[in-house]
């Protein structure tokens, strides 16, 4: 029904859908202008090399071939590097050396997609390889070449070394334990690879001095700041820049960095001043765009006997490519990697990243989550495991005896955090109903003795989303508030615009739902916008699970502000004290006197028509939304595996979910985002992983190698929940998109660990191949023989 | 040298001088200007651009547009008729089974295709016959559910 409110709690079907599913989405590519241009991108062979030549006189010679840019031309207007997310530089195009393979060389404009192509592959170079540094250990080795030569001064490959914690207390911890459990871990580089490869649409109007851009990015506003600041020495200035975000498909972070295509494409648009396309393909995107994870982990936990955890200890090297271009919030290098002490009551800990450069490309972003969780949750949730296998206790009742309780939230962690609220034991407790967990221990037993492989693996995570606090959080220096923008029109329908941008997560429907939540207009009465920098109140974009926690909130806020000035007209039309008025979601009616009522349509009819002398006509409201906290949304998930013998391969029988996001706005949409997670949690877990060989080539840089979960291997995921809001969200919500992603690797790590655990494994490292566990087996002497 | 080909495309007949190197999906997207069928990849695994020719369900950046020169087409565009929401479509809203959208109008190509073949395929079914099309957003659980939704209208449908 039309005039249904549906707000929050509702599972309203996504007003977004009817596009979507009849071909009428608008995403990058497909936009389409009179005399656009093309670029293709001549990449590097060599992950280090000197450039001694580019001839680009075959490619020119093409006809369709307008120009070839080169840093040399970029050199003129000093474009020829950048600045990344972290305060470090970056390369649009070379002129002395390039630092990884696949890296972009030089730009090929043509009338045609296919003619740039051609120019591409007749853009001549000649190189001198130079040493390659690949593994970031050996980087750090005094006497390893020195990749950042542009730096003057540079001696090492260091990028920064990061700690958090009380160094001193931890190792007293450490000397003082009964027992201490030491686990070295890999997580590999691997590549969100959104179903949409990034590009641009790049349109210079020379007359005007106008820059439109519609790019596949997560973060318009920041981006607008960033090509002003960039670029304001050759006449770019931020009133005449214009970021369209058009719908995108699918981002997990893959779509926040600013990439050296992005550039050229600009760049080109200028110098020509025609619109110039630039999309991607996948290969360039697997192999050149920002990567995650690659963190080279060893961690120890300090116990007592019984098994009472008291000090956490972890070092980290980190690599990151080339430059450091990850997009964490400025004051943080390793993200939030200070979440480590997860879900237990530590009481101290310390931790120390090094960051690193290698010949690989550069990044550092997140994969489906909040600046460096999932690393720091598969760290903390891997090392209970390990401390169980050691004790051999139950990792069940291991995690239930070192929970933080639920009576000790608000909670200040060891590493600094304050922790708005959590009910871990419940989460856990009901995980363990819902799969049967006593049930399951009973067949592994029996299973054993058959000499069947089965595991049970639990992961008891507690994530930090929703960046941030302006005291503590910003992107370049801007604060990482975000924004909302309402206007109701004089029939009562509104328009409500934000600074955050979907790409999937469903805002068009889900912001709806808080304002009709919040003032009674139906979800179907209210058109969400995002994405145009021209019309959206500024905000730093969607990423980090922060679109609910600010963007949602600053819907909240910006509809109470509304609703204050709504009551101010009730009272002006029903004749009486706005003390004696009543809000009833949609209307306002005198105390005592129900009968006597405005409604919000009503009122909102008045603001325009017949509103009190001295008011300002309009009802509108603009909300930039600070959080006073980051939000923590936890849960439990308990995965159950069986391993063929005679292959290796890790089949997941059962996996079941409890998330607890604190209140849900639309319950359909929560499960989906639980759903999509759990997939991304899967695919690193069994089979995503980039490498490289010794001379920087990289392994797995297309989806033939780059394997991607499809509906046959991905299980069906079982979820539930349990609801503990946030105190300090105006919603009690705490945001949902990442959960999953954080906390189901270990959970399937676990499993596999606990199924070979009677052999004397303890920990394996992703992702758990065929190939990588029938080698376990076949050293523990348990393969089946074919 | 270009070469003429012609396509019924969604029961429209077209005709277009297209080099021979120009991929099904580019003359789709970009001369027909029907830009719901997507590209995802470069070396045929997402499934973004299946589209159905000639009764199949194939891969359009894996095909050139000459080879289909004479052939008949079904894109996304083609699914809903007279403003009706086909039944695939309809389960996908229904189900929630789409996010950002990007592989949704191939994944229900080879939903269509696949319901062609099997009026009542099991979840098994359902999982194989889309097992060409990558999804990064939903897990697949929704998408198997808008799949089974859209045979069992379909089957009420005939009734």
């Amino acid at each position: 029904m039309a005039t249904e409110i549906q707000g929050m709690g509702h599972s309203v079907k996504r007003k977004e859908d009817p596009r979507f599913i009849q071909g009428k989405g608008n995403y990058v590519d497909d936009v389409k202008l009179p005399g656009m241009l093309y670029l293709d991108i001549v990449r590097s062979p060599y992950a280090h090399a000197k450039i001694k030549k580019i001839d680009t006189s075959k490619a020119t010679a093409i006809p369709g071939v307008l120009a070839v840019v080169t840093g040399e031309m970029l050199k003129q207007y000093n474009l020829h590097w950048m600045p990344t997310l972290m305060s470090d530089t970056q390369m649009v195009l070379p002129v002395e050396k390039v630092m990884y393979q696949s890296q972009e060389v030089a730009g090929v404009i043509a009338t045609d997609r296919y003619i740039a192509a051609d120019g591409a592959a007749a853009v001549e170079v000649e190189y001198e390889p130079l040493p390659v540094v690949v593994d970031p250990k050996k980087a750090l080795e005094l006497g390893a070449p020195i990749l950042r030569t542009d730096k003057k001064d540079k001696k090492d490959n260091l990028i920064f070394h990061w700690e958090v914690g009380n160094k001193a207390a931890t190792e007293t911890a450490f000397k003082e334990a009964d027992v201490t459990v030491k686990q070295d871990m890999y997580l590999p580089r691997i590549h969100v690879c959104s179903i949409e490869t990034c590009g641009c649409v790049a349109s210079f109007d020379k007359i005007s001095g106008k820059l439109t851009v519609w790019m596949t990015t997560q973060a318009p506003h920041a981006i607008r700041t960033v090509f002003a600041l960039v670029a304001g020495h050759v006449g770019l200035s931020e009133q005449k820049i214009q970021i369209i975000s058009p719908d995108i498909g699918g981002g997990f972070g893959g779509k926040v960095p600013v990439y050296p295509g992005y550039v050229i494409a600009v760049a080109a648009s200028v110098l020509i001043g025609k619109p110039v396309k630039w999309i991607e393909d996948r290969m360039e995107n697997i192999q050149a765009d920002s990567f995650a994870r690659d963190y080279h982990i060893t961690a120890e936990i300090a116990a007592k006997k019984d098994g009472t955890m008291q000090a956490l200890r972890i070092k980290t090297i980190a690599d990151h490519g080339y430059a450091d271009a990850a997009a964490n919030p400025s004051k943080f290098p390793a993200g939030l990697f200070s979440i480590a002490t997860g879900s237990y009551d530590f009481k101290t800990a310390f931790a120390e990243v090094d960051g690193v450069y290698t010949n690989k490309p550069p990044g550092g972003i997140a994969y489906r989550c909040s600046f460096r969780v999932t690393e720091a949750v598969h760290t903390i949730e891997r090392m209970v495991d390990v401390l169980a296998h050691d004790l051999k206790m139950d990792p069940a009742e291991l995690r239930m005896k070192n929970f933080i309780p639920a009576n000790k939230f608000p909670y200040k962690s060891a590493l600094g955090w304050e922790y708005d609220s959590g009910n871990y034991e419940a989460a856990l407790q009901k995980a363990k109903v819902i799969i049967g967990y006593d049930a399951l221990r009973k067949e592994q037993a029996e299973k054993r003795k058959k000499g069947e492989l089965m595991g049970i693996g639990i992961s008891s995570f507690t994530e930090i989303v929703g960046a941030g606090p302006s005291h503590t959080f910003d992107i370049l220096g801007i604060k990482m508030f975000d924004s909302c923008e309402i206007r109701i029109h004089p029939t009562g329908k509104a328009v409500a615009r934000f600074g955050t941008k979907s790409q999937g997560q469903g805002h068009e429907t889900t912001y709806a739902q808080i304002v009709a939540e919040e003032l009674g207009i139906p979800v179907d009465d209210i058109q969400v916008e995002e994405g145009d920098t021209d019309t959206a109140p500024y905000g730093l974009g969607t990423y980090a699970s922060r679109s609910t926690p600010t963007a949602g909130a600053a819907g909240a806020m910006a509809s109470r502000k509304i609703r204050d000035k709504a009551k101010k007209i009730a009272a002006y039309l029903l004749e009486c004290s706005e003390a004696d008025l009543v809000w009833e979601r949609g209307k306002f009616y005198v105390q005592g006197a129900p009968q006597k009522a405005k409604t919000i349509q009503e009122i909102a009819f008045a603001a325009y028509t017949n509103h009190p002398q001295g008011m300002e006509a309009g009802l509108e409201a603009v909300s930039y939304y600070d959080p006073p906290n980051l939000t923590f949304p936890f849960g439990s998930y308990i995965c159950v595996v069986d391993i063929d013998r005679g292959t290796g391969e890790v089949k997941v029988r059962r996996f079941v979910a409890v998330d607890d996001c604190g209140n849900i706005i639309n319950p359909m949409i929560v499960e989906g985002q639980i759903h999509g997670g759990l997939t991304m949690g899967l695919a690193p877990a069994l089979y995503e992983a980039i490498n490289y060989d010794e001379e920087g080539n990289i392994q797995g840089g297309s989806f033939m190698d780059y394997l991607l979960p499809t509906a046959v291997e991905t299980p069906k995921w079982e979820t539930d929940k349990t609801c503990t809001p946030s105190p300090h969200h105006p919603l009690g919500a705490k945001g949902v998109g990442e959960s999953a992603t954080v906390g189901a690797p270990p959970a399937i790590v676990n499993a596999v660990v606990d199924a070979l655990a009677h052999l004397g494994v303890r920990h394996i490292d992703i992702p758990m191949t065929p190939w990588k566990v029938w080698q376990i087996l076949k050293e523990k002497g348990v393969a089946a023989e074919r | 040298m270009n070469h003429r080909i012609q396509m019924t495309v969604n029961g429209v007949k077209n005709e277009a001088d297209v080099q021979p190197r120009m991929l099904l999906v580019h003359f789709v997207r970009e001369v027909l200007n029907l830009t719901g069928t997507h590209i995802g990849c470069d070396t045929t695994n997402c499934g973004a651009c299946t589209i159905v020719l000639n009764g199949r369900a194939v891969k359009s950046c894996t095909v050139l547009a000459v080879q289909a020169d004479g052939g008949d087409v079904l894109t996304v565009e083609g699914l809903a008729k007279n403003g009706t929401l086909h039944p695939i479509q309809e389960g996908f809203w229904e189900k929630h089974g789409l996010q950002c959208g990007f592989c949704t109008p191939g994944m229900m190509m080879s939903a269509y295709t696949l319901l062609k073949n099997n009026s009542h395929p099991s979840e098994e079914e359902i999982r194989w016959g889309i097992s060409g099309n990558l999804c990064r957003c939903t897990g697949y659980v929704n998408i198997v559910k808008a799949i089974r939704y859209a045979a069992e209208k379909i089957a009420t449908e005939k009734k």
